[in-house]
């Protein structure tokens, strides 16, 4: 099948980007969408051209490295996949197809389809983690904790960290990120001690990265890979109403 | 912007109720009407909360402002922008439906709120401010029936995201309850609106003699 690209190619971060066309005549419906991009930098290698330069890593959709908007929709037209488990043959043959890089103050562009998104590591760092010894792991019976508590907790730690919801946000709000890490550890005893202190260190410091506000418009629900509800960002809000009312 | 978005949806519901009564026959609505508009004005537990309604609409309006400003700072921008089929169009535009809202009311509170506080109003039979009068009044022109109506729907979209996101800022996040909550706030955003809209139509319609 034939595909018109049109690709944000920007050198650097200081560079001002613009969409720069390629033609690709010979994509196999087959593909994912990297491997589109793949046959795309072999080509531009062998002219002596740039090659495209995108994140991503473990193209099984389950580590969130890549990450771009494909025809102005995070991760492209199909609902709850990554790019990378995005496949041609959701695209007509001669289909033009717009990639561009996820967008938002928080996430500058490194270049080209690259994106920065260490704020949301150091949202992690400011308080999405369980204090404890190390050294041998504890007895797994010691906590106990039901199926449907275990559950829900793992449905927000599903939350692969791309940053769709992000780019796709009007505001560029993390809230549905930094629900999910908030959420997650929320819900299961080995986290709730901590929880108070956790949920105001993420929320100040997502705040301080520069996102922008949740106006609720639940566009990230829709978009997210893992299908992360918009409940967690409910929970969140009532932790941080809760650890601020109780604060010391 | 939650709580004092409450406070305006259940201020909502008893300003629809007090209106409801101008449904009646146009004699009985007057009395009634009338009754109602003077026990009201009087009554120094309403004048309080009438003051908690000033506060709460301005500082509705200059919360959102302010958000809305620092939204507009963080806001991204894509050539090829196909990122509003994953959300409604009344959720991202709450800053529109909430201006129009605002100037629907500065013309409601000049032709009503101001008229009934400080300008000079007839007296009825039983000697409460004939505000009846002034309503049937004001909606003899078509145009400014018109303009109460589309302002309705401005209000019913602004409750449809409203409701629904003031529970979730609050924070409901229990997934029973929240979906209630969500039927509830449907629900209550139809009836206020269609409640609030049809007042002015009949009222309308009544001066042309097709009821009563």
């Amino acid at each position: 099948m034939k595909i018109h690209l049109k690709i944000w190619r920007q050198k650097d971060a200081k560079a001002k980007g613009k969409l720069v066309d390629y033609m690709l005549d010979q994509v196999d419906h087959h593909m994912s969408f990297l491997e589109m991009m793949d046959t795309l930098n072999e080509q531009l290698i062998l002219k002596g051209e740039m090659p495209v330069e995108f994140d991503h890593d473990c193209r099984e959709g389950i580590c969130g490295t890549c990450g771009m908007m494909i025809n102005g929709q995070a991760h492209g037209p199909v609902p709850g996949l990554t790019a990378c488990q995005l496949h041609m043959r959701e695209f007509e043959d001669g289909a033009t197809i717009y990639v561009e890089p996820f967008r938002a103050t928080a996430f500058p562009v490194k270049r080209d389809l690259k994106v920065d998104r260490s704020a949301f590591d150091r949202i992690i760092q400011a308080g999405g983690f369980i204090t404890a010894n190390t050294g041998q792991p504890a007895e797994a019976n010691t906590l106990l904790i039901t199926h449907k508590t275990a559950e829900s907790a793992f449905d927000s730690a599903a939350c692969i960290g791309c940053g769709a919801c992000v780019a796709t946000c009007k505001n560029s709000s993390a809230a549905l990120f930094t629900s999910a890490k908030i959420s997650h550890l929320a819900k299961i005893p080995q986290g709730e001690k901590e929880a108070a202190k956790r949920v105001l260190k993420m929320v100040s410091r997502m705040d301080e990265e520069g996102f922008g506000h949740c106006s609720n418009t639940e566009a990230c629900e829709v978009e997210c890979p893992q299908g992360i509800s918009v409940l967690n960002i409910a929970r969140m809000n009532w932790e941080y109403t809760k650890a601020n009312l109780l604060k010391d | 912007m939650a709580l004092t978005g409450l406070f305006l949806c259940f201020f909502l519901v008893i300003h629809l109720l007090g209106n409801l009564q101008l449904l009646l026959p146009a004699d009985r609505a007057a009395e009634s009407f009338n009754y109602y508009s003077n026990l009201l004005s009087g009554n120094i537990f309403i004048r309080m909360i009438s003051y908690v309604l000033y506060f709460s609409l301005i500082a509705h309006a200059v919360d959102a402002l302010v958000i809305t400003l620092k939204n507009k700072q963080t806001a991204a921008k894509y050539a090829y922008d196909n990122r509003k089929q994953a959300s409604k169009w009344y959720s991202r535009n709450m800053g529109i439906l909430g201006t129009i809202l605002l100037i629907f009311l500065v013309i409601h509170f000049k032709d009503f709120w101001y008229v009934y506080k400080f300008g000079t109003v007839p007296f009825d039979k039983n000697g409460n401010k004939d505000l009846y009068v002034v309503v049937v009044h004001a909606f003899k022109s078509w145009w400014y029936v018109l303009l109460y109506v589309l302002s309705m729907f401005a209000l019913g979209f602004h409750l449809l995201h409203g409701f629904k996101s003031a529970v979730r800022t609050l924070g409901l996040y229990h997934p029973g309850y929240a979906a209630l909550v969500q039927i509830f706030g449907t629900v209550y955003s139809y009836a206020v609106t269609i409640g609030f809209a049809v007042i002015p139509v009949y009222v309308h319609l009544t001066q042309f003699g097709l009821w009563n």
